[in-house]
């Protein structure tokens, strides 16, 4: 599916979080938007998912718009920066929550919930956690059940705020690698969030640099690198 | 470099034993003396003329009466004021909105307010001299003096419990897990019964035990707002005063020795829930 943003606005209050910004995300590709904080990339990954709602502008989904779209009807998979697993419920239950959450004439059995779950947690390449609580994880084990979980509903795009954000050196670069093969496996059109350029550079097919609520450029990494477009590029992305 | 100690043999947040025996004596003491012995005494008292005396006690109309009131009104208080908690709580801890610190003081208003001058405002605002009072006792109403006038009391006094609990721990707890729920698909009302009311349920047990508790034990906002009318607006703890000012002090200290059960009842229930789920209670708690 591809998204398109035509003069997206946001204000909370009297701040401008956002000034009006475009920007066309083909379909199937992997994105960064790339900022420091306080650039308004958080807003915009939120505005996507229908966490937020833009003050003005349009969201189009395949060219329909799905502006005033609510969140359920997205059907967006978020991974949240700290994840949000429910403390309560057990990795399979977590993982089982979307499919369990549907009208009762589209819910599947609980015979296919649990095939779909233990599915997605071989694709996660953690197929025995199910019985587990998420505070028996480690960090890397808990965002990639993060990750199973916004699969688990069958979602028409993939946004993903910070993912690597907590995660040791080490992990990251495992997980990352995880990240560009789930990718590549489902098609999604995914859209996450980062200020690390490293990260940005090396696993997006394009990255949108983002400075104070406003995009600087986009292109693909060897675009980025080669012929930044603002002083503000040229210094980020160098450091 | 042999003789040097590599490692001290005890942590170094332990205190010497004969401190900890100081303290650890001093809290049992302490609590002895002005929780145990008290408590003591009111059983003690209670059955100074057998367990005859105090079944006789529990037999008179009047002191079963003010056990039917008091557990009717605990009965209504309770319930309702877990949901005016919950809901408080929620849009405190939730939402961003004008006249929230406002909101907040009055949650805590009851606790600062002297329960008598609660009972008073009530007689006040319901009694006959009031007009909303006279237009009351035109239609035939009865509210001070009756039932919903100490249902009233006793939910004002109770009010805070339920919210006080709950605030801090969903202000901690943030909104991304309800986030999360939502972009999984799950409605509103979905949310809060499998996300929310789970993540709270702990704060909210203990919330409600201890509005029981004083829902229970309220005397002086009722006790102006019942007229203390026997074996019809006297509660339990009402009733324990008219009797012991009468020298009934068996019928006064088995009413009491009750009540101090009934708490004593919840404090267990409390108990027993958290060593019956004290695996998932363990499982679930934060870092």
């Amino acid at each position: 599916m591809n998204i398109e943003l035509e003069e997206l606005a946001k204000e909370f209050g009297t701040e401008r979080a956002l000034h009006p910004v475009s920007l066309f995300i083909p379909s199937g590709a992997l994105v960064a938007l790339l900022g420091p904080s306080g650039s308004g990339k958080t807003t915009l990954l939120r505005i996507l998912a229908g966490l937020e709602f833009p003050t003005s502008g349009r969201v189009r989904f395949d060219g329909g718009d799905a502006t005033g779209l609510s969140v359920q009807d997205r059907r967006a998979g978020f991974v949240f920066q700290h994840y949000a697993l429910f403390r309560h419920m057990t990795v399979f239950e977590n993982v089982a929550y979307g499919l369990r959450a549907r009208r009762r004439t589209e819910r599947p059995t609980e015979a296919e919930i649990g095939r779909r779950v233990t599915r997605l947690l071989d694709l996660i390449q953690l197929p025995d956690i199910g019985a587990r609580y998420p505070n028996q994880l480690s960090g890397g084990q808990r965002q990639r059940v993060a990750l199973a979980r916004a699969l688990a509903i069958e979602p028409r795009m993939l946004l993903l705020d910070e993912p690597f954000g907590a995660l040791d050196a080490k992990v990251r670069k495992e997980l990352r690698q995880g990240l560009r093969e789930i990718h590549d496996t489902t098609g999604l059109t995914t859209v996450f969030v980062t200020h690390d350029q490293e990260e940005a550079m090396e696993l997006a097919d394009l990255v949108v640099v983002m400075s104070m609520g406003r995009i600087e450029q986009v292109g693909k990494p060897a675009e980025i690198r080669a012929k930044p477009a603002t002083e503000f590029v040229r210094t980020f992305t160098a450091a | 470099m042999s003789d040097i100690v590599l490692s001290r043999p005890v942590p170094v947040t332990t205190e010497p034993q004969l401190a900890r025996a100081l303290l650890v004596g001093l809290a049992v003491l302490f609590a002895a003396l002005f929780l145990f012995a008290p408590l003591a005494t009111v059983f003690a008292e209670a059955l100074a003329e057998g367990w005859q005396g105090a079944i006789a006690a529990l037999s008179l109309p009047d002191a079963q009466a003010a056990i039917r009131m008091t557990l009717s009104i605990a009965a209504i208080a309770v319930p309702l004021n877990a949901v005016f908690g919950i809901a408080a709580a929620w849009a405190i801890a939730k939402f961003d909105f004008r006249g929230k610190a406002f909101l907040i003081t009055l949650i805590d208003l009851p606790f600062s307010v002297s329960p008598v001058v609660a009972g008073l405002m009530l007689v006040l605002l319901f009694g006959a001299n009031s007009s909303f009072g006279a237009w009351l006792m035109a239609h035939d109403i009865r509210i001070v003096f009756a039932f919903p006038g100490i249902v009233l009391a006793t939910l004002f006094v109770t009010f805070p419990f339920v919210a006080r609990e709950l605030i801090p721990v969903m202000i901690e707890q943030g909104r991304t897990e309800e986030e999360a729920a939502l972009t999984l698909g799950a409605s509103g009302w979905r949310t809060f019964f499998t996300v929310t009311l789970p993540n709270i349920r702990w704060a909210l047990l203990y919330g409600v035990l201890l509005c029981n508790a004083r829902a229970m034990g309220e005397f002086g906002a009722v006790a102006v707002v019942s007229g203390k009318i026997r074996g019809e607006t006297a509660t339990m703890p009402t009733m324990i005063e008219m009797f012991f000012n009468e020298y009934l002090s068996v019928a006064a200290f088995t009413l009491a020795a009750v009540l101090a059960m009934l708490a004593l009842l919840t404090l267990l229930l409390k108990s027993l829930l958290e060593w019956r789920h004290a695996d998932l209670l363990a499982a679930t708690r934060r870092h």
